[in-house]
């Protein structure tokens, strides 16, 4: 695929890797944000070829690793209630709660329905008027704009009888969340592509430059990504704390405005809880005013939202970048993806998910 | 959970600020995708899409930039 294949050449790849190695003089510890990231950089073995002294720490950027389990409570609370059709991301359906998972929710009977589109479900909506069809809306900014064009499209259609559940949320203040840490350990961030195509970059300039961090807006191919560390730590190495745009092909310093001005038209900023990290301000983002009769915890009222629990293993740590996976004395023995018992082990873009799947000591037969 | 595929489109069929839409061909399969966010876009475009919108045009010649740097990053050079 045009596109793809030329960002995975070995060869650049090589070349890229030894290219860091040769200006690295000092240890640096560099995050990528985005669970994708994390995802490709295991799935390649990018970190393998980068030096012993470049460390790479996984971020936050997980929205099924990071959506409340009280959440999850409720949503299957409300996929159990009669007439009730709802619809979902399929990462999220395998994620458990204290009421289970809503796989779980779906082999006892209730209406749970995959969908790869937020218009998906807006069409089931349409075409079934007696139901009540409700989204569970999840994601970062990449994919707000999806979920506001269904609330527009709905509005402009008169669809009633659509609703969403929404645990939205955004990157800077997760980032600047990290970075106030006194723990923190984190030298530079690759920024995630994909969030930037559609807000830009504009906003991670105050924060590159208050904390004198360099901050390399990345792609997600494996060249992408050597090229997004090179740039990290040629910055770091030459004293800069800049932005920088490695994925010019598809991120523009000011994003994509339209899908900027749908989300501003359709949700409000707001707290939000943060699954293993806790409560971030001003870091999620609800339903404006005018749309709130598309909010399906005020059409569903009576549900009871269950507290969140604190503790689950230390996802939370591995969340904000203080641990790496295979520290945990839990990992691959009494946590899997079967069995996870937080959440980064749950979604495959998870840091535990993504080792387990690719960095699993396999016994090989006469070895 | 961010993952946004390139595909090019094949045609454009109409549609209105909120429903412009497309045929847009991945490695395999072809999928009708929202370009509301596109407005630019035209056939034969490469876009990045995302839960069934696209969400940008895929620049070309930044595409080749991008691959000239790393094709520039030599063990002995300096780009």
């Amino acid at each position: 695929m045009k596109h793809v294949d030329e960002f995975r050449d070995p060869a650049a790849a090589r070349r890229t890797a030894e290219a860091i190695a040769r200006i690295t003089t000092r240890p640096w510890t560099l995050m990528e944000i985005c669970g994708g990231q994390t995802h490709a950089i295991v799935r390649h073995g990018v970190d393998l070829l980068l030096p012993e002294s470049v460390s790479l720490l996984h971020g936050p950027g997980c929205p099924v690793c990071v959506t409340p389990a009280s959440m999850i409570a409720t949503a299957i609370a409300i996929a159990g209630r009669p007439g009730v059709i709802f619809c979902s991301f399929g990462d999220m359906l395998r994620v458990p709660s204290t009421s289970g998972s809503l796989n779980v929710a779906k082999a006892r009977g209730a209406d749970i329905r995959m969908v790869y589109s937020p218009l998906d479900a807006l069409a089931i909506a349409r075409a079934q008027p007696d139901r009540e069809v409700v989204f569970f809306a999840i994601g970062f900014e990449t994919t707000a704009p999806a979920t506001a064009m269904a609330v527009l499209q709905a509005e402009r259609e008169g669809i009633e009888n659509f609703s969403m559940l929404v645990s939205h949320v955004l990157v800077p203040p997760a980032i600047e969340a990290i970075l106030g840490d006194t723990a923190n350990i984190v030298q530079g961030f690759l920024a995630a592509g994909h969030v930037c195509t559609i807000m830009g970059y504009r906003e991670y300039e105050p924060i590159s430059q208050r904390y004198h961090i360099p901050i390399v807006v990345t792609g997600f191919e494996a060249l992408d990504l050597l090229q997004g560390i090179y740039l990290c730590i040629r910055q770091l190495e030459e004293g800069r704390a800049e932005v920088e745009n490695q994925y010019s092909r598809s991120v523009r310093r000011d994003g994509n405005d339209l899908a900027q001005a749908a989300i501003a038209r359709v949700f409000t900023v707001r707290q939000q809880n943060w699954r293993g990290i806790g409560d971030i301000q001003a870091s999620g983002l609800g339903l404006a005013p005018a749309y709130m009769r598309y909010d399906a915890l005020l059409r569903f009222s009576d549900i009871a939202i269950a507290p969140e629990r604190a503790g689950e293993c230390f996802s939370g740590e591995i969340l904000r970048g203080l641990r790496k996976p295979d520290a945990c004395p839990a990992f691959g023995t009494g946590c899997t993806p079967e069995h996870p018992l937080g959440a980064t082990m749950v979604s495959p873009e998870g840091a535990c998910a993504a080792y387990y799947r690719y960095r699993r000591p396999i016994a090989v037969a006469g070895a | 959970m961010c993952l946004a595929v390139p595909g090019q489109i094949l045609s454009i069929d109409g549609g209105d600020k909120l429903t412009r839409q497309g045929r847009v061909a991945f490695a395999g399969l072809i999928r009708q995708t929202n370009l509301a966010y596109v407005p630019e876009a035209v056939t034969g475009d490469y876009v990045l899409v995302h839960a069934g919108f696209a969400i940008t045009v895929i620049d070309e010649a930044e595409a080749i930039k991008t691959l000239a740097y790393l094709a520039a990053i030599e063990p002995e050079g300096f780009p």
